[in-house]
């Protein structure tokens, strides 16, 4: 710590904001004024308008809504959805990341821009698809339903869904970092005679390892509040096939708007809280690369 | 362990890396591979590691440490060392986990106990001089500490040979003189058998107990440092080797003329190039019979322990570099502007034709 700049910055009364005298990058008060305007707008305001409707609720009757068996039961189901759908993105994501980045083969470009096509196709066009494909008469639906998987209107369908729209999260969370991580640490523990699994596991995971859970984390939130993609191929039975967004849109379709604000606020509040661990858990891991303590 | 390389060539798709090549290294050298860069030096050195495959078209080369053939064993069981130029540390692990990860990895029938991988780990850190930094991470320590850790954990799996790839490139000035001089010192002491590339004349001149120097994919002189600078094989050699300055002009008569510069030379008639060494030019202030070559003093810097004196003249394409000692700078009393002569203790010439034309050095 440098108790003389903290001092210095103690005397003025706005030392934070104040301080364009001694900061050496211009800018600073414009981009951050937009910042926090742009933020208040598309973020805050919105989510103020959320807290805004919780306010006609009594806490007893928050309490009896977001607790209601069929809501409860639409938890399980998105959550046991979305943490299956994130791990199988982790594996398959790393394995997509690590072929893009590791060889070079025709079409190497065209698989790279395929990659985005999850975050770009609206989501309700890949859930018809996805149910077109998985309904018992369709093309895999066909093939899988006497072998005795039934995808489409069950929790498999909702989590492959899911896997669809946030597989881009982790490939291209960990591209990046292991574009940047030379080879010559792989060749390094090869040298020490290192087995291919070996180097995989103690040197290469370990480093990607930040990157991988971030990814996984934000591809498990995003399924949480996914929609679009899953109504199609869900079936959507009470109980069974539910998931936590549908009863927010059921909620709203019988004009009961505080019921699906205090349901929305669940699933907003997990999404922060995860989102945030991850966040103090990586810079925590990034410190110790890069040389602070740890 | 002494490596043989025979007949080892490398392409790289249509472009060829190297040109077949013979090399014999004795138990216990030190080797350096020395080009500019695209010479293929470091092609040489990751094909000894089993980094790079050599060609097997049209015929595959042999690599031998010792008795043993190791053309195609991978490079995890190749029994080597590598050190690369930006360390290549594992990051995540400390310093310790570093130089132990090559011990941690062996198969469980070879692999020592805990506490034997223990002692050998601080056996090495105490012989690099990082044992006080056993638990920091590599992103923590300065380049030359995290190249010794390198170092350290190449050692700990006891290497038959040790290779370096530019160890010292990546390091400022300072510490690459200090870390040179361990290097030297610890090969001197553990005896490996090691070979390191380097595009710097001065690291490997001063490093190495033989020099192979390298261009364009060939071995041009494989050489004692001292061979080496006095008997160069050939023009490239010799101007790899340190500074060069170039006279070019006719010969008539045993005479050189350039302009209004003649020098007295031993050569046919005909058209002549000849090299002369910084420190073989003696600046006087008045011609000499054998030599008229008139120069003015464009810019003195004191570097060390001699002058270095850059010289023009009318004649002179490229300006010439003097480097005379401290004594005779203070004796001409060397300034700017000032008119001199040049007379050249000793000149070398080589064959134009052919640049593998062996030396002829001559004295003037």
């Amino acid at each position: 710590m440098k108790p003389n700049v903290l001092k210095a910055g103690a005397l003025k009364p706005n030392g934070l904001f104040r301080s364009g005298s001694t900061r050496v990058l211009p800018g600073f008060g414009l981009s951050m004024g937009i910042s926090v305007t742009f933020i208040s707008l598309v973020l805050l305001l919105p989510m103020t308008g959320l807290f805004g409707q919780l306010a006609g609720l009594s806490l007893a009757q928050y309490w009896a809504i977001i607790t209601e068996g069929r809501v409860v039961a639409s938890y399980m189901v998105t959550i046991g959805a979305a943490a299956v759908a994130a791990l199988v993105n982790a594996v398959f994501g790393l394995l997509l990341a690590w072929v893009l980045v590791r060889y070079s083969f025709p079409g190497k470009r065209l698989l790279d821009a395929l990659m985005d096509l999850p975050f770009a196709l609206p989501t309700a066009v890949a859930g018809i698809t996805l149910a077109t494909l998985y309904a018992s008469n369709g093309w895999m639906g066909r093939l899988l339903e006497p072998l005795g998987f039934q995808v489409a209107y069950t929790w498999v369908g909702i989590a492959l869904a899911m896997a669809f729209t946030s597989i881009p999260f982790v490939v291209r969370t960990v591209q990046p970092v292991l574009e940047d991580m030379p080879i010559e640490v792989d060749e390094a523990a090869m040298s020490l005679g290192a087995t291919d699994g070996v180097a995989f596991r103690r040197v290469i995971l370990p480093h990607l390892w930040p990157a991988l859970v971030t990814g996984t984390g934000l591809a498990f939130v995003r399924s949480l509040g996914e929609f679009g993609a899953i109504i199609f191929i869900a079936g959507n039975m009470p109980y069974e096939t539910e998931i936590t967004a549908l009863m927010i849109f059921v909620k709203l379709q019988e004009y009961d708007f505080a019921g699906a604000s205090a349901i929305a606020s669940v699933v907003l509040f997990v999404s922060l809280a995860l989102l945030l661990a991850i966040n103090i858990w990586q810079g925590r891991f990034i410190r110790r690369l890069h040389g602070g303590k740890g | 362990m002494s490596i043989r390389l025979q007949q080892i060539s490398k392409h790289f798709g249509n472009t060829r890396a190297l040109e077949p090549v013979n090399l014999d290294i004795h138990e216990g050298e030190l080797v350096g591979l020395l080009g500019p860069s695209g010479s293929g030096k470091t092609t040489l050195l990751r094909i000894i590691a089993g980094l790079e495959s050599a060609d097997t078209h049209p015929r595959s080369g042999k690599i031998l440490f010792g008795d043993r053939d190791v053309t195609h064993v991978h490079v995890r069981d190749r029994r080597i060392g590598f050190v690369f130029q930006h360390y290549a540390l594992f990051r995540h692990m400390s310093v310790y986990e570093n130089v132990a990860f090559g011990l941690k990895v062996m198969p469980r029938n070879r692999r020592p106990s805990t506490g034997e991988i223990r002692a050998r780990v601080f056996r090495l850190l105490e012989m690099v001089k990082l044992e006080d930094f056993a638990n920091r991470f590599p992103a923590q320590l300065s380049g030359g500490q995290q190249q010794r850790v390198s170092l350290a954990r190449a050692l700990a799996v006891k290497p038959d040979v040790l290779l370096l790839d530019e160890p010292f490139g990546a390091l400022d000035a300072k510490v690459r003189q200090d870390l040179r001089r361990w290097l030297r010192r610890l090969h001197d002491e553990l005896n490996f058998t090691s070979v390191f590339v380097t595009h710097d004349q001065e690291e490997a001149l001063e490093l190495s107990d033989r020099v192979v120097v390298m261009s364009n994919g060939k071995i041009e002189q494989i050489d004692t440092p001292e061979t080496l600078y006095r008997h160069p094989a050939n023009r490239f050699v010799f101007e790899f080797l340190g500074d060069v300055n170039h006279l070019e002009g006719k010969v008539q008569n045993g005479i050189l003329t350039c302009g209004d510069a003649r020098l007295d030379v031993d050569l046919p008639d005909g058209h002549e190039e000849l090299l002369l060494r910084p420190h073989e030019l003696r600046l006087i202030e008045t011609p000499t019979a054998h030599a008229h070559l008139p120069v003015t003093v464009t810019a003195t810097v004191p570097v060390g322990a001699e002058v270095r004196v850059e010289l023009e003249a009318d004649w002179l394409a490229n300006p010439w570099l003097a480097t005379i000692r401290h004594a005779d700078f203070e004796r001409l009393g060397l300034t700017r502007g000032q008119r001199l002569y040049v007379e050249p203790r000793r000149w070398h010439r080589f064959a134009q034709q052919s640049p593998r034309y062996s030396p002829s050095p001559s004295t003037a």
